[in-house]
């Protein structure tokens, strides 16, 4: 097989509610066994996505299909296929992990025992047997969430959707999550996720679509993404004021940016290894002694405001 | 992924059988666990029965038996008509979180969800009845009726649960917030449950309201109870209950499943 084994197909999909246009024509095409991140700021357009790619919205022009199977004509057949992982949790809160696990094999049609018996399974993988007897309404938001994702793998679906699947989880479930979701993918699975969070999809995808306004903005691998306004930045720190203020005295043009508090300045790098021996030469000149030195590669952090003019969640976060 | 998935090959419609008897369960499951209303499952009509037969029953006359007796077939019916709520108040909890969505992303049938709703307040209005009628029995409620008028009595009742099931059903579907639906099927139950024969008979309403009274669904139902469980004359009550139950059956499920999927695909 030359062709491309492609799973998840979309062409030129529009959506509007009423008078706004929140789908403006988006194209996606995710290959088997890979991994589409999907990201975008709140209000993008995500979850409408996720929606229409799942069976559970219409849309207004275009063409959507999973496996071969158009999601309008064909909606059962893609039912029988996918699995989602909504934004907000979907598990019933009366009944316990094990209960929810069982119900949604016993309505993706899997015989009784088959269903008891990969309900067992899932616990286990997702550290739930402690809690397994227990409400879900007990759960705290990191069980809730993986009971949720366990519940979407009960008929092992090969094609899986997550929608923001670690939005609101500490950074140790999200790690976890994480595992969980590099596992799927190395088991074979076509998985379509969104996020907001650059550093995610940086991690778990193999493609990432950057959409903004119901547009996709820019795709490509997170390496090429990178690339696209890559080039690396060297960052210094002074120990005095006095220094700090000669050296940007003496960087000129070179300088990128400065923070005053730090006593940092960052130098752009268009030719690393050129670059960086120009701006060590100049301080040596006017022998201005440097207390540390630092070579950042761009992340998707840059990227992401370079293409949307907007500042993300994540650096919000790290603050 | 060790364990060998098998799925079930049965038929289709076997199949949606199956879909609703799962959702039959987990509202049940529901219902159980739902200690708060479970208590007013059996509290509120022994209450209810309480308050009225001590209230009222002086000072209305019944033509003949006492009033208990008159008020056991009104109690029941209202009872009922008032635990529909639960139903629309199920939905409506359901639409609102994201279970819907998951549950219409499986390859089921979109009635399943709202069967499981309906059905399962069968359970629960068949167990108020059973102790209502206990209660009843205490304080003095005689029955008459024999072993096939007591079937008739759970057919009819049955017919009647589904069929206003199904209409509070439309109300879950169509309100925006559980107080919605709360006000929504106020403004409806209310009037059809006082407006009716369940608690004093139609001879003693005023001239306007009597008509009304006489002819709506509710009082026939009454009626026919009344006429089956202590043999007051029946008329043509039980066939104008069936004619009336059946009616709404036919109209409500189809808008409701057709509400339903509306509201959820947009
Ligand atoms: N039912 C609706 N009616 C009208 N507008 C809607 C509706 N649902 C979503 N929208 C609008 O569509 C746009 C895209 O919403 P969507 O939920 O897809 O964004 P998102 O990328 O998932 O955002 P978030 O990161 O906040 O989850 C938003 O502007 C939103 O206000
Ligand atoms: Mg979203």
């Amino acid at each position: 097989m030359t062709k491309k084994d492609v799973v998840i197909e979309v062409e030129g999909l529009v959506k509007s509610y009423g008078d706004t246009e929140v789908l403006k024509g988006i194209d996606l095409t995710v290959e088997r066994g890979t991994m589409l991140a999907l990201l975008g700021p709140n209000g993008a357009g995500k979850t409408t996505t996720v929606r229409i790619l799942s069976t559970l919205l219409g849309f207004n022009a275009g063409a959507v299909s999973i496996e071969g199977h158009d999601v309008r004509s064909e909606a059962d057949d893609v039912r029988s296929v996918i699995g989602l992982t909504g934004q907000s949790a979907a598990v019933d809160e009366m009944l316990t992990g094990r209960e929810n696990l069982v119900m949604m094999g016993r309505l993706y049609h899997l015989t009784k025992e088959s269903a008891k018996a990969r309900a067992e399974e899932l616990l286990e993988d997702f550290d739930l047997v402690k809690a397994a007897g227990r409400p879900a309404k007990t759960y705290s938001g990191g069980m809730r969430r993986r009971l949720d994702l366990a519940v979407s793998l009960i008929a092992t679906p090969p094609v899986i959707f997550l929608d923001e699947p670690t939005t609101g989880l500490d950074p140790r479930s999200r790690i976890a999550m994480w595992d969980i979701i590099n596992k799927l993918k190395q088991n074979g699975a076509t998985i379509l996720l969104t996020t907001q969070y650059l550093e995610e999809a940086d991690q778990l995808a193999d493609q990432i679509v950057v959409i903004d306004g119901g547009k996709v903005i820019a795709q490509g691998t997170a390496k090429q993404l990178k690339a696209k306004i890559g080039k690396d930045r060297l960052e210094l720190t002074f120990a005095s004021d006095k220094l700090f203020a000669a050296a940007k005295k003496a960087l000129g043009k070179k300088l990128l940016d400065s923070d005053d508090t730090e006593r940092t300045v960052t130098a752009l790098l268009k030719d690393t290894n050129v670059d960086v021996r120009q701006v060590l030469d100049i301080l040596a000149k006017e022998d201005i002694k440097f207390e540390s030195m630092a070579v950042h590669k761009p992340t998707l952090d840059d990227v992401f405001l370079s293409l949307t003019g907007k500042q993300t969640d994540s650096s919000e976060e790290k603050a | 992924m060790a364990v060998k998935l098998e799925i079930d090959t049965r038929p289709k419609f076997v199949l949606a059988v199956v879909d609703s008897l799962v959702m039959i369960r987990r509202s049940s499951t529901h219902i159980i666990r739902n200690t708060d209303q479970l208590l007013g499952t059996f509290f509120q009509p022994i209450m209810f029965l309480v308050l009225f037969t001590s209230v009222f029953g002086g000072a209305i006359a019944t033509g003949g038996g006492s009033y208990v007796n008159f008020l056991m077939a009104g109690i029941i019916v209202q009872t009922i008509a008032f635990g529909s709520t639960t139903t629309a108040i199920a939905i409506c909890n359901d639409l609102q979180k994201g279970i819907v969505d998951r549950f219409r992303s499986l390859p089921m049938s979109n009635l399943a969800v709202l069967n499981g709703h309906v059905v399962s307040d069968l359970f629960r209005n068949g167990i108020s009845t059973i102790v209502m009628l206990l209660a009843g029995l205490v304080i003095g409620f005689r029955p008459t009726a024999d072993f096939g008028e007591w079937l008739t009595i759970v057919g009819l009742l049955a017919l009647f649960t589904l069929s206003i099931s199904w209409l509070s059903a439309i109300v879950g579907v169509v309100a925006k917030s559980v107080e919605g639906v709360q006000w929504l099927t106020f403004v409806v139950i209310f009037p059809l449950t006082f407006a009716s024969t369940a608690f004093v008979p139609a001879e003693s309403m005023s001239s306007w309201l009597k008509p009304f009274a006489e002819n709506q669904p509710v009082s026939h139902m009454v009626d026919a109870i009344r006429a089956l469980l202590v043999g007051t004359p029946a008329g043509d009550s039980i066939l104008w209950s069936i004619v009336w139950s059946l009616g709404i059956l036919i109209v409500s499920i189809p808008v409701a499943a057709w509400l339903f999927k509306r509201k959820t695909t947009q």
